[in-house]
């Protein structure tokens, strides 16, 4: 059941992937790094339960943190003022 | 308890099909806008199907999946009004399929060229 689960989200990271190597403008590429980090974010959820193991929450939590403000981060920089 | 077990894995089945057709959306749509619109919504929706799901599945794990699904959905719409800000800044050109920009008439073309990136 959780094998299933675990190749949709491997196209789907795949696919946003692609997007990132095509993207024409940097924002793209942002945009393409947003959508990545939340479906590994919910993937990562994912493995807590195929592993059993609840330390993957807590990854999860953290990783959704750190890129979130990279995104910010990324995007401030965009604008060009600092 | 079989119930609330079956409808988790339902939950987790849905989620994970959102997030595939927000990752296709980000390959299929024509522009910076339209991508982060299918980018960010549909993959907003999926993460937060997904993860109440395994919580509904390990009922031990609720309040945690609650507390990253809540900071995703409060995040996520930070970060995409974020880019789709420092996109339009960097005068990134709409498509023209999609070709009415109130914003450009109204903020970016008011006053200058350049110095009306301090207006808001």
């Amino acid at each position: 059941m959780l094998n299933y689960i675990f190749i949709i989200i491997s196209a789907a990271v795949l696919i946003a992937v692609i997007r990132m190597l095509k993207g024409p403008t940097p924002a793209d590429r942002i945009v393409s790094l947003d959508t990545v980090t939340t479906i590994i974010s919910s993937l990562l959820v994912v493995l807590a339960l195929f592993f059993k193991n609840h330390i993957y929450l807590d990854i999860s939590f953290v990783f959704a943190a750190l890129s979130f403000t990279g995104v910010i981060v990324i995007a401030r920089y965009l604008e060009g003022r600092g | 308890m079989i119930i609330i077990n079956t409808l988790g894995y339902i939950l987790i089945f849905l989620g994970t099909l959102f997030l595939f057709l927000g990752a296709l959306g980000l390959l299929r749509m024509p522009d910076v806008y339209n991508r982060l619109q299918a980018g960010t919504k549909a993959t907003t929706l999926g993460a937060l199907s997904t993860i109440i799901g395994v919580g509904m599945v390990e009922t031990d794990w609720f309040l945690k999946t609650l507390i990253i699904a809540i900071f995703i959905l409060m995040t996520n719409p930070i970060g995409s009004h974020a880019i789709a800000r420092a996109a339009r800044l960097s005068r990134i050109a709409v498509d023209k399929i999609t070709a009415q920009d109130k914003y450009q008439e109204n903020y970016l073309n008011k006053k200058g060229s350049d110095q009306n990136a301090s207006n808001f």
